[in-house]
């Protein structure tokens, strides 16, 4: 507890360390304008990274137990050969759950793509079999079994789509760790060229505060105190009208796919009030190392 | 308090300084003359820490000046008021808060030293000017601000450059039974001066030495 303390006065500063800086005017706006900004494009790399790193979960996961058995066969045999392989699946261990889809169903899978009034009995459609494995099955046993016993099924367990769409999530999601880096280290940049810019206005201060004896942690607090509130207020500002923007996102339907996911949920949210405090940390190191940096140069 | 031994200091090139020998007990009170140009501030900032030795070596209350870290310096420059040459201040503050800067900064509550610090103000002069800000002051005036600030904070030693510099007759002589008041109470008073009416009108007030500064070498004090 002491600790934080510590800690919290360390950031905060003293108020009347605070005074022996003159105030600057318009400079103190373009920290908290860029620190906003900064803070406003995290917050959708922080969605991106959220939702594509839920997506490559929902593809790899649910996905890998889900597979799927086509079985193309003249009309008049297909009931015979969904039910072969019914019966296959029966004696196959590692199924949880197997069901053929009836035609309205298949109907509906293709409406989206070919329109709502397709004369489908007049196409010959392959079968579907929906297989949910528990987690065991052997896949390759399955397919040979199939092969032998009935030729027109297929057995598709996705990883042939699905591999490239969990490679291109992760990518995504690392892509956008990579945008959330990069912005960290833009704002400590401009602080640190904000932070330089005030302590080079300010050389006669540190000089007379120096002369009657100030340490250089209090000197350096005169200028942390400064640029972590404006930092953390600008963030604080960017991450809110962030949040309210991702919030009132258009809603894409389940047809949206993959935006569907773009945005926080649940507990997501709770990372929004995490950038100001971060920005703040950012602002406050880059801050006390540039201050230190200008400090040896005065005895 | 303060003693050097040794102690020469070069600027880039030339040598400045160089086999000073100087010790400034506990209560006593030093006057430093010389030509312009000859080292007189040079020699106050080794002696406050503000410049480190080139040779031989310059102990503050028995600490190499060479071997303290920069919070160590800090600490000691609260225990060593110095009245620079050219008082400097922080322009945006008033008076009153600049002459309390050094307790500031020591963390010191301010309010408590309050009447410590209008007493002070009014000693030097500065009551009615202590909400001004010092561009708006005289020469004179930032003088006597500055010997306020380096007293403050209840120093052992007083270190002094060309206090009289910049004012007047009269200032000088108040300034001058100040610094006498000071050394009565037992601190130790080194102040560099040109101005030799000062030096005698010390001889009435104080047990002083007149330290000579000249072709970077210091000569034997004469007492007063």
């Amino acid at each position: 507890m002491r600790r934080l303390q510590a800690l919290l006065d360390a950031m905060w500063g003293d108020r009347q360390a605070d005074r022996v800086v003159p105030p600057t005017g318009h400079t103190v706006w373009l920290t908290v304008l860029t620190s906003g900004a900064m803070a406003f494009l995290a917050v959708f790399a922080l969605a991106l990274s959220l939702a594509t790193g839920r997506l490559a979960e929902r593809w790899g996961d649910s996905l890998a137990q889900a597979s799927t058995i086509r079985v193309s066969a003249p009309a008049e045999q297909a009931d015979a050969q969904v039910e072969a392989v019914m019966a296959i699946l029966v004696t196959t261990p590692g199924i949880a759950d197997a069901r053929a889809l009836d035609l309205a169903e298949q109907a509906a899978l293709l409406e989206p793509w070919l329109g709502p009034d397709l004369p489908l009995d007049t196409i010959p459609l392959p079968r579907l079999i929906e297989v949910t494995s528990d987690g065991s099955l052997d896949a390759e046993g399955l397919r040979l079994r199939l092969t032998a016993e009935v030729p027109g099924a297929v057995y598709d367990d996705h990883t042939r789509w699905r591999e490239p769409l969990v490679a291109a999530a992760d990518r995504l999601r690392a892509l956008g760790w990579t945008a959330l880096a990069l912005i960290a280290g833009t704002l400590a940049a401009m602080v640190t060229l904000a932070a330089q810019s005030a302590l080079a206005a300010n050389r006669q201060v540190i000089r007379v505060l120096r002369l009657v004896g100030a340490r250089d942690v209090y000197v350096a607090r005169a200028f942390t105190r400064r640029f972590t509130l404006r930092a953390a207020l600008g963030a604080a500002l960017g991450a809110a009208s962030g949040g309210l923007a991702v919030a009132f996102l258009p809603a894409a339907d389940a047809a949206g796919g993959f935006l569907t996911g773009l945005g926080f949920q649940g507990a997501g949210w709770l990372l929004l009030p995490l950038i100001p405090i971060f920005a703040g940390g950012v602002a406050f190191l880059a801050t006390r190392s540039a201050a230190f940096r200008a400090l040896a140069r005065f005895e | 308090m303060i003693e050097l031994r040794g102690v020469g200091y070069s600027y880039g090139g030339g040598n400045l300084l160089s086999g000073l020998e100087l010790e400034l007990t506990p209560g006593s009170f030093h006057f430093l003359t010389g030509p312009s140009g000859a080292g007189k501030t040079t020699l106050l900032k080794l002696c406050y820490g503000d410049l480190k030795p080139t040779a031989g070596a310059v102990t503050i209350d028995g600490r190499d000046s060479r071997r303290m870290d920069r919070d160590a310096l800090a600490r000691m420059r609260r225990r060593i008021g110095v009245v620079h040459q050219d008082c400097q201040f922080i322009d945006h503050l008033s008076i009153h808060e600049n002459v309390a800067l050094p307790l500031t900064v020591a963390g010191r509550d301010v309010a408590v030293e309050a009447a410590n610090l209008e007493q002070l103000l009014g000693w030097v002069g500065l009551s009615r000017r202590a909400n001004a800000l010092p561009p708006e002051l005289s020469g004179g005036e930032r003088q006597r601000a500055a010997l306020a600030r380096a007293i403050i904070m209840d120093p052992d030693v007083i270190i002094a450059d060309e206090p009289t510099g910049n004012i007047d007759w009269d200032m000088s002589k108040r300034l001058l039974s100040l610094l006498a008041e000071l050394n009565r109470m037992g601190k130790t008073v080194l102040v560099a001066t040109h101005d030799l009416a000062l030096i005698r009108a010390a001889k009435a007030q104080v047990t002083a030495r007149v330290l000579r500064l000249a072709g970077g070498t210091l000569s034997a004090g004469t007492e007063l």
